[in-house]
């Protein structure tokens, strides 16, 4: 089994704690991975995106190919769209539908939801509300994770696990939070696939 | 052992903990950092004394480590590739002196200039210093490649470079620690303690010794486990990768066997034998590194009359900019794949200076104060600051090098341009700022010079300035005079108050210097969040 994850989003929206999560679950199943950032000038409020690739074999380039991504995981739906060229004719999309609006000239958020629309196989969902049924809106990016979780090839329980594990210097009511923030997500997604 | 999951960055600094490091030295840059930071937040590197704090500059840390190599200690030196620029003097001369404690001077390249001002290739300085070069294609070699690097440098008493690039340095990966953790080296003389006296006679005879030390490091390399001769059937081409470039042409081949032979390059100068059998058994060769075409220019010669070399020159791969599988897939002759096109609609998200930003204020208040005047008189520097050149500031007009706003507007009002101004921030200046202010001084240029006092080296993730608390006693110290030092807060509600101020301080024909202080809103949320966590 292979995955090669474009996580996007702005600058402080959670993308790494999504590939820290997703990076977990595969190490503890013996996979290997290869997870590369952004750090320095773009973190100030710019567009950032990680290559997350997860693998039962060896892995080569830190870098997915153009055309060969299985998802993109956008916490931002205009950041889903940048990234469509790494996306293969196969792939899915899982976005929020929430946009992050800290330029002047962001596009109508109605013309960006046509777009995700044209793509052949998306989720859309408001990640934001999502989360704040659950518990908190800081929560937006671990509703997107179980959104994309029926596409990851691995079980649940795993996500579950290593979200335990991720949170667990934060107390029970933390981690239960967030693990009704990835049901919400993997409920929405299950039903609109 | 299991696995660690460690950026290259982190793996290159366990690397150094467990080879019986004693100390490194670093400003911090992008995408260097988080060496130094891994160190600093070690228990282990705590509890063993390691020397870890931030350098004023990155020459000021490449001195200290030669001091501590020369004490026979084990340290590694860590810069962005232009912080090699400011150390250039000590390194170069550093290959001269030599080592005696093992030294590695990591310098962190940014093809792409993803955050920096150039992508100069960090390769050209050790083949013009004559120090071996390592350069890593993962993050398990970065980290194997540390315990070598310190053998190597002790046992050939040279300093070692070792070069990555943005991508390593900020990608993770597993890494296994090796089980033979290295003790530090007790303090230890140099044996010659005339080593380190670089006069003209001695200096002429340690270069002849480093010349004759270069074969050594050729033949070295001929024997390096981080070059590798993969044999393939098919002559038609032989492929020389360096570094990361090495997996973006496995990638290109799922069972990971590339048809024709490949020679994968880690360790410099160049295995002549390697290269040479290459040479022989291939038609053509194509070379792939990262960076500028060093290896493609040294193979084709000038003329370029001999062996057919294919890479960045003649167009089989870009001449510039970071490589990708898909660059390389190219330049393989195999198929390019592309997802769907980006929407018409999607728009550039730029970085922008954060909301609540001290230095918002401070450019609203300069613009004010400035805008009777013509346009273009505001030379700025290196930092978030530079990002008040994007609309809506627009209010900068120079970002160069660490330190140049103070020289340059110095320059520009020697030159008739007055008011000139000089937009710098507290760490940019200790770096390298107060030198230039000195200059301006004792010339007494008619130069205002903002310092934007945000108590942290901000762009980088919030490291401890090495200016907290210093500024106007340097400044008082270089010679600035008193009544010109003046402090304001950068807040709207001070708007009109500091505009005033600027205005008064721009009319002196003399040095004067603004220090707008107020502390990075991201370093308040930083110390917050802490503050919470530990209680």
């Amino acid at each position: 089994m292979k995955k090669d994850i474009i996580l996007a989003g702005v600058g402080g929206q959670g993308i790494i704690s999504i590939a820290a999560i997703i990076g977990y679950a595969a190490l503890g199943q013996g996979m290997y991975l290869k997870q590369s950032e952004v750090h320095g000038m773009s973190q100030r409020g710019g567009d950032v995106m990680s290559n997350l690739r997860i693998s039962h074999n060896e892995i080569a380039s830190d870098l997915i190919p153009f055309g060969q991504a299985d998802m993109i995981i956008s916490i931002e739906p205009l950041e889903a769209l940048r990234y469509l060229p790494y996306l293969s004719s196969e792939g899915w999309v899982i976005t929020n539908t929430k946009p992050f609006n800290n330029i002047p000239n962001y596009p109508d958020p109605v013309l960006i939801m046509e777009e995700i629309g044209k793509v052949p196989h998306h989720i859309a969902l408001d990640a934001d509300g999502l989360a704040k049924e659950a518990g908190s809106t800081k929560a937006a990016n671990i509703v997107i994770l179980g959104a994309a979780s029926p596409f990851l090839g691995m079980a649940y329980e795993k996500i579950e696990d290593a979200i335990r594990f991720t949170f667990r210097k934060k107390g029970d009511k933390v981690i239960d939070l967030n693990l009704n923030a990835l049901k919400a997500g993997r409920d929405f997604a299950t039903k609109n696939m | 052992m299991q696995k660690l999951l460690l950026l290259g960055d982190e793996a290159i600094a366990q690397g150094a903990l467990d080879s019986g490091l004693s100390g490194i030295y670093a400003y911090p840059g992008t995408p260097s950092t988080e060496i130094t930071e891994f160190i600093q937040n070690s228990t282990f590197a705590h509890e063993n004394h390691i020397h870890s704090s931030w350098s004023a500059n990155e020459k000021t840390a490449m001195e200290s480590a030669l001091g501590m190599s020369y004490a026979g200690k084990r340290t590694m030196v860590c810069m962005k590739h232009v912080g090699l620029n400011v150390a250039a003097d000590p390194f170069i001369n550093s290959a001269i002196t030599g080592a005696n404690g093992g030294i590695i001077v990591v310098s962190a390249d940014d093809p792409s200039m993803h955050s920096s001002q150039n992508e100069q290739d960090s390769r050209f300085f050790g083949r013009f210093a004559l120090v071996p070069i390592l350069e890593p294609s993962h993050q398990q070699e970065a980290y194997d490649m540390v315990c070598y690097g310190f053998d190597f440098s002790e046992k050939f008493k040279i300093p070692v470079l070792m070069r990555i690039t943005t991508r390593l340095a900020h990608s993770r990966s597993g890494v296994e620690r090796r089980k033979d953790v290295r003790k530090q080296n007790d303090l230890k003389m140099p044996t010659d303690l005339r080593q380190f006296v670089l006069l003209p006679n001695l200096a002429r005879k340690r270069y002849k010794n480093l010349l004759k030390d270069h074969s050594a490091f050729v033949a070295e390399s001929d024997l390096s486990p981080f070059n590798k001769y993969i044999d393939g059937a098919d002559k038609s081409k032989g492929i020389i990768v360096c570094g990361i470039a090495y997996n973006y042409l496995l990638e290109n081949y799922p069972d990971r066997v590339v048809p024709h032979p490949v020679l994968k390059i880690g360790q410099y100068p160049l295995p002549r034998t390697l290269v040479e059998k290459m040479a022989d058994e291939c038609d053509e060769i194509l070379v792939i590194e990262e960076g500028a075409p060093m290896v493609e220019e040294l193979l084709k010669g000038y003329l370029g009359r001999g062996i057919k070399v294919h890479g960045r020159l003649d167009g089989t791969l870009p001449r510039d900019g970071e490589l990708n599988p898909n660059l390389v897939a190219v330049a393989l002759g195999k198929p390019d794949t592309y997802g769907l096109p980006v929407p018409e609609l999607v728009v550039g998200r730029p970085p922008s200076l954060c909301s609540g930003c001290p230095h918002i204020d401070s450019y609203y208040a300069l613009s004010e104060t400035l805008s009777n005047l013509s346009n273009g008189r505001v030379f700025s520097d290196i930092g978030c600051y530079t990002l008040g050149a994007l609309k809506p500031y627009e209010a900068i007009n120079s970002c160069v090098d660490m330190g140049a706003s103070i020289t340059m507007a110095k320059g520009a009002a020697d030159a008739g341009l007055i008011p000139s101004v000089a937009v710098i921030g507290d760490s940019t200046f200790t770096h390298s700022g107060m030198t230039g202010l000195l200059d301006a001084v004792n010339d007494k240029s008619p130069i205002t010079v903002m310092i934007l006092d945000n108590g942290t080296t901000a762009m980088t993730g919030g490291q401890d300035s090495q200016a907290f608390g210093k500024i106007e006693d340097i400044c008082r110290g270089l010679g600035v005079e008193e009544a010109h030092i003046r402090i304001l807060k950068p807040l709207k509600k001070y708007h009109d108050e500091n505009v005033a101020i600027m205005k008064e301080e721009l009319a002196y024909k003399g040095v004067s210097v603004i220090i707008p202080r107020r502390e990075c809103i991201v370093a308040i949320d930083k110390r917050i969040r802490e503050k919470f966590r530990n209680k």
